[in-house]
Formats: structure tokens, sequence, C-alpha cells
């Protein structure tokens, strides 16, 4: 029996696996926790937006960030609520602090800013309230909450990246020195969006184009420079929900710049920049639970390591 | 926290703050002796009183299981293969040796052996089929006496011994077997990503989930390195082996341990076990088992060891172990830094923003 001219033979499986079995689980989560991904980074970047606003005397783009950053912040604590097996158990989590545990300092956190957000949110109301004390009272409260949340923003917004790399998610896990930017540029262009929306001044404009850039660049380091573990952030929906995150983020920022004298192309642009960024945030979430739901992604790798001669370590 | 407390060679217990501390006590699993009974599933499913996995028909040899889960703590994996599959090639020198080389027993003595003794009058019928492939005039007499002329082989159990009487060649097809279970990592990706504490360190070195704390978040599922830890659908927890830390605390051995017919399982403290396990791999390997290797033991691998081990006769990823696992908390440090220089990044964006002039 000859095996020359006959058909090419199916390529042999470059790796072996029980059944075609994943080997790592992937995290059991929703998509509640993309979304959180997405209304955290917001309610970072409409807080920073709100500081900037404070400090540079512009009240419509403070009260936007602040009241923005209310409401994702609210949303953020429904999605991850929801998200837990036991959610009426979700105070445990305020059990311990663990610097080794991503998820334990992300609840601290968030529970520095969201109350410091939420007093911030709340002060925003003092012109509703009939009393004089509380009137003058709540206004430099506020003041301080702010940039007390301001503070902590860059921490809840990077923080998530860290939450996802720490895994053994291959794609997540092979990720973790870009992915930290892109949460931050995506927070940032999200923050910029609803400034754009609200009052497109130049902070907003400039925000918008240096948040676009970090996410964009830290975006194209990890779906062009890991390997096999690019693959799944290419390929699928998390493929199409990047690309798509990438467009719209480009003509965010084109429209943004471009469109400074226009309050609708502005407001436009803003809205693309919101969507783009919730598209990066699931688009990350679906890559990287594709790559745990095929043991290619987790032999492959592995094996090439033990191949590859050790070099320092 | 020591300097290895995150990675790197370890006594998990001290670590973890216990004085005095019991000896490590762990898992050695021998697959070369393992005869796929499944007592271990069974034993830990009594004991520890886990729910059904579902009853599935998944068409994977004899595994029904199918993988560790919550409600799954030992998992008995088949693996059918061809020798040549494994990487060493039938023609390799040495590859059947010491095995027996002459042909299978045959159907037709099976089938014999079936019916000797006295009649019992509940012999099971056997009625002259219609054989397709001796009517087609495709089979060979030789291979197949009895084809068309007599009974069928039915697939009943052989009572001569393999090689004994002449049928077909035998194969080179063999037959491998694992009891998987937590590995009980000496840096254990579950238990350091914890957020509630429900996860922690016994006194015996192995890793625990307490049921009343933990609620559910599922980072433990995705951090694991072997995707053994799991969360229970219907009750929302994660669940795993605890290496029978009730019966330990008791002076007991682990039900799987205590159940196991053929001593593939062995229980007992790690570094005796780690020793035995060394000698059988000798063992194993001067007898021409070239593909013996273990699993799990080195202290100085991703996980700092395993608490549970394996001695293999294949590539773990054909068993569905990870042929390299490190534990992702390695890496955390440098998470947690370059996280630090994006938030620092994304301050200055802001401050750059909106201290730049008033257009």
């Amino acid at each position: 029996m000859s095996r020359r001219g006959d058909r090419p033979m199916v390529p042999k499986a470059q790796f072996r696996s029980y059944y075609g079995r994943p080997i790592v689980r992937p995290a059991p989560w929703t998509h509640d926790i993309a979304a959180y991904l997405f209304t955290g980074g917001l309610a970072a970047g409409s807080s920073l937006l709100a500081a900037g606003g404070q400090l540079t005397r512009r009240p419509k783009l403070r009260r936007a960030g602040r009241v923005t950053a209310l409401g994702a912040l609210a949303a953020s604590g429904y999605f991850l609520v929801a998200d837990l097996g036991r959610p009426e158990r979700f105070h445990h989590m305020l059990r311990v602090a663990k610097p080794t545990s991503p998820m334990s300092m992300g609840t601290w956190i968030l529970t520095a800013f969201g109350a410091a957000a939420g007093a911030a949110a709340v002060a925003e109301a003092a012109s509703l309230v009939p009393s004089r004390l509380v009137r003058r009272v709540l206004p430099p409260i506020g003041a301080a909450a702010g940039l007390g949340a301001a503070v902590v923003a860059p921490a809840l917004a990077t923080y998530t990246a860290v939450l996802l790399s720490d895994t053994a998610t291959p794609s997540w896990h092979v990720a973790y020195p870009e992915l930290p930017f892109v949460f931050a540029g995506s927070a940032l262009a999200s923050g910029a969006g609803i400034g754009l929306i609200a009052d497109p001044a130049p902070p907003t404009r400039r925000m918008a184009v240096l948040g676009a850039a970090l996410e964009l660049y830290g975006a194209h380091r990890i779906e062009t420079t890991k390997g096999l573990l690019s693959e799944p952030y290419a390929t699928g929906r998390a493929g199409k929900l990047l690309k798509a995150g990438r467009t719209l983020t480009a003509a965010g920022v084109v429209g943004a710049v471009l469109g400074r004298r226009s309050r609708v192309v502005s407001a436009l642009s803003g809205l693309s920049l919101l969507t783009a960024s919730a598209m990066t945030r699931f688009g990350i979430y679906e890559g990287g639970m594709a790559s745990a739901r095929d043991p290619k992604y987790t032999v492959l790798p592995q094996r090439e390591r033990l191949t590859e001669p050790a070099d320092g370590q | 926290m020591g300097s290895n407390s995150l990675y790197g060679p370890l006594d998990p217990a001290p670590d973890a703050g216990y004085t005095d501390a019991p000896p490590r006590m762990g898992f050695f699993t021998d697959t070369s002796v393992c005869i796929g009974c499944k007592a271990c599933e069974v034993a830990c499913k009594t004991w520890n009183a886990i729910p059904d996995d579902g009853f599935n028909l998944l068409g994977q040899s004899y595994d029904n299981t199918g993988g560790l889960t919550a409600n799954s703590w030992r998992h008995v994996a088949f693996i059918e293969q061809p020798r040549s599959d494994s990487g060493a090639a039938t023609g390799v020198p040495g590859a059947f040796a010491g095995l027996p080389t002459g042909p299978s027993a045959s159907a037709q003595s099976a089938v014999i052996a079936a019916t000797t003794g006295a009649d019992t009058g509940t012999a099971p019928g056997l009625p002259p089929a219609v054989d397709a492939l001796a009517a087609a005039g495709t089979v060979d007499p030789q291979l197949f006496p009895a084809a068309g002329t007599g009974p069928q082989f039915l697939g009943m159990p052989q009572t001569d011994l393999p090689g004994r009487t002449s049928d077909a060649p035998r194969t080179d097809f063999r037959w491998l077997m694992m009891s998987n279970v937590c590995k009980h990592c000496t840096h254990a990706a579950c238990l350091d990503v914890c957020p509630t504490g429900s996860l922690f360190r016994t006194e015996f070195g192995t890793v625990v989930v307490q049921e009343d704390i933990c609620n559910g978040c599922g980072y433990c599922v995705a951090a694991c390195p072997y995707g053994v830890i799991d969360r229970r659908e219907d009750d929302g927890r994660a669940w795993k082996c605890t290496l029978c830390y009730d019966r330990l605390s008791d002076g007991l051995m682990p039900a799987c341990a205590q159940a196991c017919p053929t001593e593939s399982i062995v229980f007992g403290e790690l570094a005796s076990l780690r020793e035995q396990a060394a000698a059988r791999v000798e063992t194993l390997q001067s007898q021409g088992v070239d593909s013996a290797r273990l699993y799990g033991h080195s202290d100085d691998d991703g996980v700092g060891g395993d608490g549970a081990f394996f001695l293999l006769l294949d590539e773990p990823e054909v068993y569905g172990l990870p042929p390299d696992p490190v534990v992702t908390t390695k890496d955390l440090p440098d998470m947690w830094k370059r996280a630090g220089l994006a938030a620092l990044a994304m301050a200055a964006s802001v401050a750059v923003s909106f201290l730049g002039r008033r257009g």
C-alpha cells in the first residue's frame, strides 16, 4: 500500500489530550463579569473626569462625572453580587484582606471608592435640599469625597486586569504585562466619552486621545505578541468584539478631535468611545474564556516551555 | 510570609503558621497497577455524601464520569491506545520486551469454556447467526475457523490465558487507567486567590474548602492549573477533594485509598511516599517499562510539588493533566507592579488632559 500519490493525509495532531477535554477550567462566570469590567472602568474614568472638572471649575463635567460614577458603581455592585454562587453571602468578601487575592483587594478598593464616589454624587444634590445648613456643608464634603474617589479610581480601573491575569486561563495570564494598560485606557476613554456628551471641553478630548492610545496600544500588543495565545483574541466572538472595539475607538477619537465645533459630533464620538470600551472588555473576557475551553492553549505553550532549555530561573 | 511563599520549595503547613505541624500527608497514585475498578470514586462519593454527576454515556471508553468536578472528587481516566501512538513506536527495540508475544485467546475457546461443565439448563443459546463477512467470502477461514459455521463470539470473558491458543495476532494495543484527584499543591492557586478565606491550609499540608464560608465567587475555579476545583451548579459553592480531612483528623486513611484493591492509591507521609515512588519507577524501568515516570513529585516544579502525585505511563496530557503547570500567583508581584504602572499612567493622563491650556 503506497501512501505516495494519495491525497494528503490528515496532518498528525500537534498535541495529545484526554478525549479533547479542556485541562484548565473556564471561570464559572457569566457576562455579568464582563459587564462589570466595563462599569467598574466607567466609574473610575468618570470620577477622574469629575475631579478634573472640579479642580478646573467646570461644573458640568464635575456633575456628569459624579452622577455617572454613582450609576456605574450601582451597576457594578449588582453585577458582582449577581454573579456569586451564593449572592446572600456577598459580605463574606469582607472577612479578610488578602494581597494574594486580587478579588479581595478589589473588594476593598471598590468599597473605599464606593463610599467616596457615593458621597461626591450625593453632594451634587445640595441645591435641591431646602435646609441652608445642608446646602452649605454638602459641597465641601463633596469636593473632598470627589478627590478621594479620584485617588482610588486608577486602582479600581487597573486591579480588574490583575483579577483576570491571576488565573490559569492561558490567554488572560499571558497578557498580564499589558492588560492593566488596556483597562486603564479603556476606563479613561469611557470617562472621556461621558465628558464629550456632557460638555466637550478640550480636556475631555485630550483624555479621549490619551485613553484610546493606551487602550489601542495595549490591545495590539496582546493580539500580536503572545504567539498561539494571541489567537483566541483574533478569532471567534472575541476577535469580532475586539475588532469592532478598535474601529469604534478610532472613530471616537477622530470624531472628538475633528468634530470639536459640533456638539452632535462630539456627543456621537463620546457614545462611540463608550461602546468601544464595553466591546473591548467583552472581547478580552471572551478571548480568555475561549483559551480555557480548548486544551491546545494549555498543552502547547507548556510543551514548548519544557522543550526549550530553561533560561535563568 | 517566607521568601518562597508564592513560588519555590516550601513546607506548606509551617508556612501557613502551624507550629508543631504533623508531617505532610498525601497520595501516591501508581497508575501502573490501576485496574480501573472505580472503587475510589464510589468510596469517595459514599464517605463524603457527594451528589451524582449526572448519568451520562460519554463514549470515552469505560469513563462515564468525564473528569474531576464539584461532584466527582476522584475520577478514573481510561485511555485506549495503540502503543505506536504513545511515541514509543512498536518498531522500537524493547517496546514489547517482557510482554507475551503469541496470539490472543481464541474466540472459540472462550465459547467452549463458557459451556463446559455440568449442563445447568441455563446455558446461553448461541443461534447460528448469519455472518455478513463469511457470506461475502471475505473472511479468512484461517483466522476465523468458526465463522459462518457455528456459534459466534459474543465477547464473553475469556477463561484462557492470553496468547495460549491461536486466533488473531496480538496487537500493540494498551489500556491506561488513572485515578485523578486534587493535587493539594504546595503553592495552591485556589487558596491564594480565595477572597473570603474559605479555602485554607490544614495542619497536614492539604487544602480544604469551608463550605459555610464559600460564597461561590468562582475565582478558585479559574485559578487552578489542573482544572480540579469546581462550582456545584445547584448549590453555588466550590467543592473539591479534602483528602478526607475528617478521617485524617481521626487517624484514618482517606476513603479512596482505603477502598483501592490494588494499592494503586497509596496514602501516607509525603516524604516516604516520594521514596516509595522513586523505587517503584526504578523497578518498572529496570523491567523495560521505559515510559514510566513520576508527575508532581518534585519540589522544584511550577507548583512547588504536589501533595498528591502520580506514576504515569505516558505524557501527562494524555491523562488530561497539564504537562508543566505553574501556579499563577508566581507572577502576582509583577502583575501588581504592572497594574501600578498603568494606574500611574492613568493619573498622569488625566493630569495632562486638564492641565493643558484652556482651548
